[in-house]
């Protein structure tokens, strides 16, 4: 028998139809997850093709992007302050309504963003197919899924037939080795692998994350890794399942119970890239040397340590362009460069361990003056969880602001914005131009790197408040 | 769909590598709950300035790129989101193909689906095209050419499903539902 990777091992189990010269393979889709801002058109064709959802039971529907994070807007009865976003939620709920869906609604204790509710709920599971209209579906990936984003036309034909049709990616491992420093997080690390790789270093293929310093993170650790391989242009990211993954797993309500249980994880443990199996491409890296980073630009590739400078890249002019529109020329400073705005929070960063990190920086002290810090918990159950545990009074006793779940700042449609020509060091995963509000300019980073920002009112190494 | 065969243009040329679906349309215009009317708001913070004016020296902006259907575009267009309204509002604009040396996975595929033409060329003939805009170019879906002025003809790839589909103008659902008893044996053997 020849030996497989990861990602053959899922794609095969997966393949309906196999491909040929002439058409691609016919795969199946697990699990379907479903959102209000990539989904109604998907719904308006179903209508007007007279179609129904094959498998509502594989449908996992809520609202994260559009949706607002002000606790009155969403429990005190407020109407929705955007017009568009209120008529999106009620065109999702009258959606699911129409085609026999389950919501996790606007008030469902279950709600939040749906990368985060997917391994949360336990729906997300090793060696399934996973989609959803959002590029950063490759988040679960890092349990061992082969989870990836579709359009809105993809979304509709995952509706009508549980299925989309796909031409087999090329695959590259990433093998970190040694253990991340203390103060690294796993942010810091995939921003150094999209900084090596660049933003278009993974297209065309599935990303295998592996090697000693991956299989010591965390599964919230490896979310967050999995999360940014779309910045990187990957298709996906994946992790194989080990212990953790099914210690995260075990005992959460979707996840397999009893002897299902049981079954699931021998079945699991044979889901890992044979010894001898090829990959496409191969980039080795030293989780050791990786530092605490920030980005300077407007792509995630454009990223350096926080101790770093700009770099100098003389004739060319995209790249000066980036520098001008973020106000940094080369040669700059990274590290006490002043801020105007921190945000905690994304499908990235917003699960309970990087509010933990936070509030480990923040207890006892202020965001600094004039500084606007906004924490977002990934989801409800989250921010119950840290209310319970007193986190939630560390961001408020510190003067931070404390939302419902939802995407927030990561993305200027929900409300929650970054002024033109403020710096906002978010834990998001987007610089973009624009992305945080016209005009923000946004530097991406650790949850630990934004709390200690915030205190300083200054880039800062966090490593300052965490040793 | 309208089915695509020869399409003959002149070219827009904005050479910026990685633009992505952010900048071609912006996350404040996605809470919309159809597809038309996108291309009013496509690149959007780069066309207009915070007053809403138009920005001259924009490659849109300029007389000479009305009517234009080529969008020539640096390397890796369309990284980032998934948004498929990013093809919607190239489209509503008036554009009917995307040339780059590189074109972003998820926006490729929902181009194709769209009846956008991705079309990926070699260094060479991308550096003509973005020393020579407004150059009339000639896209074979066919042949997979793409036809320089001077006679100079470059293949470019299409996944041979996705080309009958833009050829036909049909879309690729038609083909999954056909396969539902396929698709009902797989739920039986491994769902």
């Amino acid at each position: 028998m020849t030996a497989k990777t990861l990602f053959e091992k899922v794609w095969q189990r997966h393949v309906v139809v196999p491909e040929t010269a002439d058409t691609p393979a016919i795969l199946y889709i697990d699990l379907h997850l479903t959102h209000e801002v990539t989904s109604p058109q998907a719904f308006s064709v179903l209508r007007s093709r007279g179609l129904k959802v094959r498998r509502p039971d594989r449908t996992l529907v809520t609202m994260d992007h559009s949706t607002p994070t002000d606790t009155a807007q969403i429990f005190g009865g407020k109407p929705i302050a955007l017009e568009s976003a209120a008529q999106q939620i009620r065109a999702l709920e009258r959606n699911c309504a129409e085609f026999g869906l389950d919501l996790i609604g606007l008030t469902d204790e279950r709600r939040g963003i749906v990368h985060i509710i997917g391994p949360e709920l336990g729906a997300t599971q090793p060696g399934k197919t996973i989609v959803c209209g959002d590029s950063h579906t490759s988040t679960h990936g890092a349990f061992g899924a082969l989870a990836f984003g579709i359009g809105t036309t993809e979304v509709g034909y995952v509706l009508a037939t549980q299925c989309l049709l796909q031409r087999r990616p090329r695959t590259l491992a990433i093998e970190v080795q040694n253990r991340l420093a203390p103060g690294v997080a796993a942010k810091d690390l995939v921003l150094e692998i999209i900084g090596r790789i660049g933003v278009n270093g993974g297209t065309g293929h599935v990303i295998e994350f592996c090697g000693p310093a991956i299989e010591a993170l965390s599964m919230d650790e490896r979310m967050t890794v999995c999360n940014m391989s779309i910045e990187a242009g990957a298709r996906a990211g994946m992790v194989a399942p080990d212990e953790t993954t099914f210690a995260y797993l075990q005992g959460r309500p979707r996840a397999p119970q009893g002897e299902a249980w049981e079954q699931a994880v021998a079945d699991w443990h044979t889901l890992r890239s044979d010894a001898g199996a090829t990959f496409d491409r191969t980039v080795r890296l030293d989780a050791a040397a990786v530092e605490p980073m920030i980005t300077f630009g407007t792509n995630p590739g454009m990223v350096a340590p926080i101790s770093g400078r700009v770099p100098e890249r003389p004739g060319d002019a995209v790249f000066a362009r980036s520098l001008e529109y973020m106000g940094l020329a080369p040669g700059d400073s990274l590290r006490d460069k002043p801020v105007q705005v921190v945000f905690v929070g994304s499908c990235t960063n917003a699960r309970l361990s990087d509010l933990e990190v936070a509030a480990r920086v923040l207890t006892g002290r202020k965001v600094a003056p004039g500084v606007r810090m906004l924490v977002v918990p990934g989801s409800q159950q989250i921010k119950r969880a840290a209310e319970a545990s007193g986190l939630a009074r560390v961001f408020t006793d510190a003067g931070a602001e404390w939302r419902e779940s939802g995407c927030s700042m990561c993305l200027g449609m929900n409300g929650d914005l970054v002024a033109a020509g403020q710096y906002c060091v978010s834990t998001s995963n987007r610089n973009f131009e624009g992305r945080q509000g016209t005009g923000a300019r946004t530097l991406l980073a650790s949850p630990a790197t934004a709390a200690a920002t915030a205190v300083r009112g200054r880039v800062t190494d966090p490593r300052e408040f965490l040793d | 769909m309208d089915p695509i065969s020869i399409i003959r243009s002149r070219t827009v040329v904005m050479p910026s590598s990685n633009i992505d679906t952010d900048q071609i349309i912006p996350a404040r215009f996605l809470t919309t709950t159809t597809r038309e009317g996108l291309g009013a708001h496509l690149f959007a913070d780069w066309r207009y300035d915070g007053a809403g004016a138009s920005r001259p020296e924009f490659a849109l902006n300029r007389p000479q790129a009305r009517g234009c259907q080529v969008l020539v575009a640096g390397r890796n267009i369309g990284c980032g989101s998934s948004r498929e309204h990013a093809p919607w509002a190239l489209l509503d604009y008036g554009f009917r193909a995307v040339v780059s040396t590189e074109i972003a996975d998820i926006f490729r595929s929902n181009s194709l689906k769209n009846g956008l033409l991705p079309v990926v060329v070699d260094e060479a003939t991308h550096a003509w095209l973005v020393e020579h805009p407004g150059a009339e170019v000639e896209i074979d879906l066919p042949a997979m050419q793409l036809r320089l002025p001077d006679g100079r003809a470059v293949t470019f790839p299409v996944e041979a499903f996705a080309r009958h589909c833009l050829m036909n103008g049909v879309d690729e659902l038609g083909y999954l539902l056909q396969q539902a008893d396929a698709i009902a044996a797989y739920e039986r053997r491994a769902v």
